[in-house]
Formats: structure tokens, C-alpha cells, sequence
């Protein structure tokens, strides 16, 4: 009888059997119905994932200049097709938890100086030649060297050597690292068939799919990689992504049915998006956020009155609901949510608070203008969200003026120089990793030129302590000071919006980067 | 010699003296761009460190005016370069990318310029009437919109709602002839409307100036049919102007139509220039300004020498 059961429930689950008939014959064979629909549950997640079919992405932020060189990689495009091709010795769970990925044990010593990575075995590249640690090694020689263009540089430095050990690879950092796994997570670092040291955007890695045909700011298309080690990913077997960059085209596009997923949904027509027959919009919180900078080494930021005030002239509700549509959350003026593990909920929000404001205006002694510099490329509605600024700052007495810069030359001329003006950050893995690269007072995009030494103690005892209540209490105290002393002004978390229609399952947001952390090719299946 | 030949040898001689100035303001102009390209490549994620790298490696440090005599040497020789972001060949990149918007300014043109010549015929034969009254409107109205909003339209009714063409007109080589002018219906009726009014009014306004003619009312005494008389002796006599207008809107679709490129995601040079110029990749931004100058200045060229063609003065001097 439980034979016959388990055959229908699955043959239901596959669609090949009505639920209705399904249930009936379980009725028949004295079963009932609580007991049968949960044979039903079990069997269609055991069914899984369906094999097959084509899979066409329309997505934003791809350029004709797009490189195969995973070192080159810096907008979505790129990042989409190369987690889609290649395989990272990490990855991170939406919790953010480093996963086993290439490697499949990770081994800190206990100074947290030395790391081994010991590699999967029978992992092959797509033309065939096996992953050897030597191969490991050298993709990271690439990435770490100093005259590199990688963008992954920044997280390379430390290192003081890398060895190939049978199939270990074993990296000897010049001060202890508690997050080094976690980096290894990152998406410029995709192992490459001799580091791609020959022939670096020759395009063959060994992730679940090889790269088929490639027109830089066109079209790219992948197709499965048959002997890729693990079955839990790659179920489409075509994944076209089309380069759309106009939003109102790729809406289109969906709509339309031309493409089955999207990237970058502008928050303002998302809620119109929705009405759209059999089109889902998925807003993930990410730990991209946009902030205010002020350079506490310039007058007269350099006062923390100021700071403080003009802090506290900010309507962070406000901006969430106008400038993101209710897509993101409100900040909390240091660059950590919630999306972030080891984040400390129990710091306390701060609120618009005019009056507050206007007591620390005065106490600052500072009278006249203030000029805030933005520019409609600062990030998506940097110029309406300095206008609210404008509006919220006026209520407390300060005077703030908009001085709007063209996008041409913002970030050369304008970001980390000028003392007061809008930017944006993307998130990072781990906190750490946020704060080495833009709050350490030796950091090169330390934009608000935050300087203080008891900050840095804090962050370098952090990075080296793998006991996790003494790390949270550590990053409580550093949150702290950026929030309270710190430069920046952070007044929301914006939301990953994407959006995909009923031709595709398996859908589950990523707080580590846009469209599940770009495994939405890899991980979702035909519907 | 012939003056007409002597005519068109100082039309081409002045053709490539163009050519030589525009290759100069090219330059100029892309020297001028503000930001760094190096900078302008990394982002806001770059280092300094990483900067000065890639500044060493693509040779920015050199003075301006011996980078000019390089590459003109070089584009002569049909070495375009390499690409700074990519170091892909400009070239071969561009190849591919020109012939696929040739072919879509060639699908608009077969389409517009007959209908354009032939409603300004149709215009002029029912003039102040209104068949007159409604060609001249409609076309008025479709070049006044702005190309993007045409192509938003269109890609709403015809893409979203009746779903009859597809709203991405990406084309690729291994699509057949038929599925490529199926996925380009869309950008194809944009340019259609967007340069039909200008060819039609003109080609109306030309005809009716020479209607005023003295044989054009004997035509018309002897009896001949008003479209034939328009047609036969109106037309032949107004080609000169009608031609400039042709030559300056074909060069339009070629040059002109980066927006609907890029609405539509179609593969052509006017969503290649836009990307490299945000990423002030200086070689294929001077490569897609000489292309696109050159094509402006062989049409124009063209345009001339038909004229003088056209016109029985120079063609039978006595």
C-alpha cells in the first residue's frame, strides 16, 4: 500500500497525477486526507528542482567594455555571469554564514593567522583539465599582486604567503584575520585554470555553467557544464542573459515575456510592476546604503556639534518613504544593518529631531550656509533626497545649500575630496570588511576622514578574535563611535528590487548582493 | 576636363579636407572630457595605487599632440586600436556593430524615403485639401515627438499589450534574415515616423515652388493627368533639394538614432559610443567619431554630385 503511495504522491508532485486523484486514491486505500497531503508536501520538495529549459535574463549594468577577467569585474553584468561560470572557494549563506563551496573544510589556527582550504576533489574547469590547488594558488597570486588592477586588491593585502599542500592551500596572513574565509567568498575571486595568468579573460572556470557565446554589452549565453560536481545547482540548460541598461525597456521586456527575470527595478514604478499579470517583485534588504559625507578633517565639519546636528536634521523616514518608495530601510548613521552578521539590534535609532538639531547648531558656534554637493549620479535620487535634506535641515535653523555637480568627473573630482556631498556604498561580506575600507584611518576610501585611534584598536582586535560574544561586543563599540562621532550621515538602506515571472521557481532573497547574491541563474528552475 | 568631373574631384578633395578637420576637433574634444579615464574605468571602488597602475599602462602619460599623429597614422592604415577597457581590436569590434546599424538604417530608409516622396506627391496633388491637411499634420506630429517617448509607445501597444512584435530588437548572426527584420520592427517604425515629416515637407515644399512654373501650366493646358504633371515635370526639376534632405536624414539614421538604439537594445554603434564614453575609452570614442564624420561628409558628398547631376546646366555646358 505505502508503495503504491509514495509512486502517486511523487507522480502527483511531478504534475503527472491530479491532486484531486492523488487524494481520492489515498482515500481508497483507507489514507486520509491530513496524512495524504502531507505525503504531497514531502514528495513535490523531494521532486525538487525541475531539469531543463532556457532561462533569459534581462539585466542592467552591462557596458560593450565588459571583460571576461573576473579581476576587471565592477557592475551587474559582469558579476551575474561570472557567478553564473565560476565557482569561489566560499560562499555566503542569506544568514551570512560562510558555506563550504570549492573548499570543503576551512581551518583557521588559533591565532586566526594561518587558514587551510582543503579542496573538493573530481572539481574539473570547463575544458576539462582538473582543479588542482596549484590553480588556487595561483588565481590568488593575481589578485594579490601589487601592481594588479583587481578589484579584490583591497581585500588581498595581508597576505604574507600562499602554499599548495596536496590539496590544501594554505594561506599565512601577516596579522590575525577571524573573516578571511568569508572573503574568499568574493566575486572577483573565481578560481581560474592556472590563475588566468595566460590568458585572463579567456573565460573558462569551473562553475555549474561554461560560457557559450559572449558579446560584451550584448548578450551573453551559458550553458550547463555537465561535469560540474554538485546536482543542487544548475537546472535551466541555457541561461541567456540579455544586456538591457534602459529600465523602462527591461520592464518591457518582462512584460512582454521576452525575458522570464530582471535586475534593478527602479523603485518608483515597482509598485506599477506588480499589477503586471504573473510578474513577481522581490525586494531583498541588502547592506547597500546611501550616505551623507561629511570630512571631519575640513572646516567646519571638523566640529562634532556640527556633525551631530546636522545628524539629527535628518528625516530618515522620510527619505525611505519618498526617495526608495518604502524599498529599504532606515539608517542608522554607521554603515551596519541587520543584514550584516554579528549586528547588534540593540543600538538605539536616531530620529529627525529639529529641536535637538538646533541645540547642537548653536552650541556649535558655526553660522551661515552649509554646501552639500550632490549629483543625480551619486546614487538614485541623490539631488530630490539633498532637496528633503534642504527642507528637513531648514526646520532646525540650519541653512544647508545644494550645489549640483555633473555626473561627468563626480567621482574623481568631487567624492572623498570636497567636504560635504552624497555617495553610496555597496555592501560587504562582513563588517570588517565595511569598516577596513572606508572608517580605518589608514583605509584609501576613508571618504569621511574619520581618524580615530581608539576606533582602529577596536576594528584590528575584532578582525583577529574568533570567539563570537567578545567580536559582537567589539563591533557594538565601534558602531558606536562612527555613529556618534563619525562623519557619516546614513540615511537608508536601500532594497535589491528584482522582479521574475510564472516561468520561473525557486526564488529566495540573498542579503549578500542583488538577485540572490547572483546565483538566481544557478539556483532557481523552470516553473 | 569635364566640369562636371572637375566639380566632383573638389567636392571629394573638400570631402576629406572635412574629414581631416573633424579628425582634429575629435581629438581635441575627447582631450577635453573632464575626469581621468583611469579613474573613470576603476570607479569610485578605485585606489590610487590602482590608478597610477593603469595610467602607466596605457600610456596617458605621453603629451597630446604625439598621441594625435599616432593614431591618425595608424586610422589611415585602418588601425583603429585597441579598446582601453577591454583591449578588444576597435576595428573588428565596430565591424559588427556598423554593419548592424547599416542594416537597420537601411531597413528604415527603404521604407521612408519612397513613402516620404511619395506622400509629399500625394500632398502637393490634393494641396490644401485633406489628404493634404492630414498627411502634413500626422508627420508634424511624429517628428515633434521625441524619439524615445515614439519607441515607449509603440513597445507599449504593440510589445506589452497586443504583444505582435517583440519589445528587445537584439539581432545576432545566426538569426535568419526574417527573424532579424521581425525582432527590428519596432526601432525600425520609430525612424520610419521619426524622419518621414522632414523628407515629406520637403520634398512638398520643392515640388510646389516649381508648380509655379510656366511649363508646368502648359502640362497642365495640354491636358496631362495632375499626377503625372507632378510626377514627370514637377519632381524631376526639385530632386536638388529634395535629395540634400534625403542624404541628411539617411545620415541621421545612421548617426542620430542612439537613443532608439539603446530603448530598443539593439547591438549597434550608437549603444557602443554611449558605453565607451561613459567609460571615457578614448580610442573608440575617436574611432566612432571618424566613422560617424565620415559617414555624415560621403553623404553630403553624395548629395552634391547628385544635384549637379541633376541639373542640366552643369551637365550639358555649352
Amino acid at each position: 500500500m505505502n508503495d503504491e503511495l509514495s509512486y502517486l504522491a511523487a507522480r502527483a508532485a511531478r504534475g503527472l497525477v491530479s491532486r484531486r486523484a492523488f487524494l481520492g486514491r489515498a482515500a481508497a486505500l483507507g489514507v486520509g486526507a491530513v496524512l495524504a497531503n502531507g505525503m504531497l508536501a514531502t514528495a513535490s520538495r523531494a521532486a525538487g528542482p525541475k531539469k531543463g529549459g532556457t532561462l533569459t535574463m534581462g539585466l542592467g549594468g552591462g557596458e560593450s567594455t565588459n571583460s571576461l577577467d573576473p579581476a576587471l569585474a565592477a557592475s551587474q553584468v559582469p558579476f551575474m555571469y561570472l557567478m553564473t561560470a565560476g565557482d569561489r572557494l566560499t560562499d555566503m549563506s542569506p544568514t551570512g554564514e560562510v558555506m563550504p563551496r570549492m573548499a570543503e573544510k576551512v581551518g583557521a589556527s588559533a591565532d586566526a593567522k594561518v587558514w587551510t582550504f582543503t579542496l573538493r576533489k573530481g572539481m574539473k574547469f570547463h575544458n576539462g583539465a582538473p582543479v588542482t590547488a596549484a590553480d588556487v594558488v595561483a588565481t590568488m597570486e593575481r589578485h594579490s599582486d601589487k601592481n594588479s588592477k583587481s578589484g579584490a586588491l583591497g581585500i588581498m593585502t595581508g597576505i604574507e604567503s600562499i602554499k599548495a599542500n596536496g590539496d590544501d592551500v594554505v594561506f599565512t596572513l601577516t596579522s590575525a584575520n577571524a573573516d578571511f574565509s568569508a572573503l574568499m567568498s568574493d566575486y572577483h575571486l573565481i578560481i581560474q585554470p592556472g590563475g588566468g595568468k595566460d590568458k585572463p579573460d579567456a573565460g573558462i572556470f569551473s562553475g555549474p555553467y561554461k560560457i557559450k557565446s559572449n558579446e560584451p554589452g550584448v548578450r551573453i549565453v551559458l550553458e550547463k557544464f555537465a561535469d560540474y560536481w554538485d546536482d543542487s545547482r544548475g537546472h535551466f540548460d541555457t541561461i541567456e542573459m540579455l544586456v538591457i541598461n534602459d529600465a523602462t525597456a527591461r520592464n518591457a521586456a518582462l512584460q512582454s515575456g521576452q525575458v522570464q527575470m530582471i535586475n534593478s527595478v527602479d523603485p518608483k514604478v515597482a509598485d506599477l510592476l506588480k499589477r503586471a499579470p504573473g510578474v513577481t517583485v522581490d525586494a531583498a534588504a541588502g547592506r547597500g546604503h546611501y550616505v551623507f559625507i561629511m570630512r571631519c578633517n575640513v572646516a567646519p565639519f571638523d566640529n562634532n556639534d556640527l556633525r551631530m546636528a546636522l545628524k539629527l536634521a535628518i528625516d530618515r523616514e522620510e527619505m525611505v518613504k519618498k526617495i526608495l518608495n518604502g524599498y529599504g530601510s532606515v539608517g542608522n548613521d554607521f554603515p551596519i544593518n541587520a543584514a550584516y552578521p554579528l549586528f547588534d539590534a540593540s543600538i538605539p535609532q536616531r530620529k529627525y529631531d529639529p529641536e535637538q538639531a538646533a541645540h547642537y547648531y548653536k552650541k556649535s558656534g558655526h553660522s551661515g550656509p552649509i554646501v552639500l554637493e550632490t549629483a543625480d549620479g551619486a546614487f538614485p535620487g541623490a539631488v530630490d533626497a539633498a532637496a528633503l535634506f534642504q527642507q528637513s535641515a531648514k526646520k532646525a535653523g540650519i541653512d544647508l545649500q545644494i550645489k549640483r555637480d555633473p555626473n561627468d568627473g563626480y567621482w574623481t573630482d568631487v567624492w572623498n575630496k570636497r567636504p560635504f556631498c552624497a555617495s553610496y556604498w555597496g555592501g560587504r561580506p562582513v563588517q570588517d570588511q565595511m569598516y577596513s575600507t572606508a572608517y580605518l584611518s589608514t583605509a584609501d576610501w576613508n571618504d569621511t576622514a574619520f581618524k580615530d585611534k581608539h576606533f582602529d584598536e577596536i576594528i584590528l582586535k575584532a578582525r583577529g578574535e574568533l570567539d563570537v560574544t567578545k567580536r559582537k561586543a567589539l563591533y557594538h563599540d565601534a558602531a558606536m563611535l562612527v555613529r556618534d562621532t563619525g562623519g557619516a550621515i546614513v540615511p537608508m538602506f536601500n532594497d535589491f528590487i528584482s522582479a521574475y515571472n510564472d516561468k520561473v521557481a525557486g526564488w529566495s532573497d540573498n542579503a549578500n548582493q542583488d538577485m540572490m547574491n547572483g546565483l538566481a541563474g544557478v539556483l532557481t528552475w523552470q516553473a | 576636363m569635364h566640369p562636371v568631373l572637375k566639380l566632383i574631384t573638389q567636392r571629394i578633395a573638400l570631402g576629406i579636407l572635412l574629414l581631416l578637420a573633424a579628425s582634429v576637433l575629435i581629438f581635441v574634444g575627447t582631450q577635453i572630457l573632464p575626469g581621468d579615464v583611469a579613474q573613470a574605468i576603476l570607479g569610485q571602488s578605485a585606489t590610487p595605487l590602482a590608478v597610477a597602475n593603469l595610467r602607466k599602462a596605457m600610456g596617458l602619460n605621453d603629451p597630446a599632440y604625439v598621441r594625435y599623429f599616432h593614431w591618425l597614422f595608424a586610422a589611415m592604415h585602418g588601425d583603429l586600436g585597441h579598446s582601453l577597457t577591454n583591449g578588444a581590436d576597435v576595428a573588428t569590434d565596430m565591424t559588427g556593430r556598423m554593419l548592424n546599424t547599416l542594416f537597420l538604417a537601411g531597413t528604415a530608409a527603404v521604407i521612408a524615403v519612397p513613402t516620404a516622396i511619395l506622400l509629399g506627391l500625394i500632398a502637393v496633388r490634393y494641396q490644401g485639401r485633406w489628404p493634404d491637411k492630414v498627411i502634413t499634420g500626422v508627420t508634424l506630429a511624429t517628428v515633434s515627438v521625441p524619439e524615445f517617448l515614439l519607441g515607449y509607445i509603440l513597445m507599449f501597444f504593440f510589445a506589452v499589450k497586443f504583444r505582435v512584435a517583440p519589445s528587445v530588437a537584439m539581432i545576432n548572426e545566426s538569426m535568419s534574415l526574417g527573424a532579424k527584420l521581425h525582432a527590428i520592427m519596432l526601432p525600425v517604425a520609430v525612424m520610419v515616423l521619426v524622419v518621414l515629416g522632414h523628407m515629406m515637407r520637403m520634398t512638398r515644399a520643392a515640388i510646389l515652388n516649381v508648380m509655379q512654373s510656366a511649363y508646368i501650366e502648359t502640362a497642365e493646358l495640354k491636358g496631362v493627368r495632375p499626377f503625372l504633371v507632378i510626377f514627370r515635370h514637377a519632381f524631376p526639376n526639385a530632386i536638388s533639394p529634395v535629395v540634400n534632405v534625403v542624404m541628411i536624414n539617411l545620415a541621421y539614421l545612421v548617426v542620430g538614432v542612439v537613443v532608439v538604439e539603446v530603448v530598443f537594445v539593439y547591438p549597434g554603434m550608437g549603444q557602443y559610443l554611449v558605453d565607451h564614453v561613459a567609460k571615457r575609452d578614448v580610442p573608440v570614442v575617436q574611432a566612432c567619431g571618424l566613422v560617424f564624420a565620415a559617414v555624415y561628409i560621403l553623404l553630403n558628398m553624395l548629395a552634391d554630385v547628385i544635384s549637379i547631376l541633376a541639373n542640366p546646366r552643369l551637365r550639358h555646358p555649352k
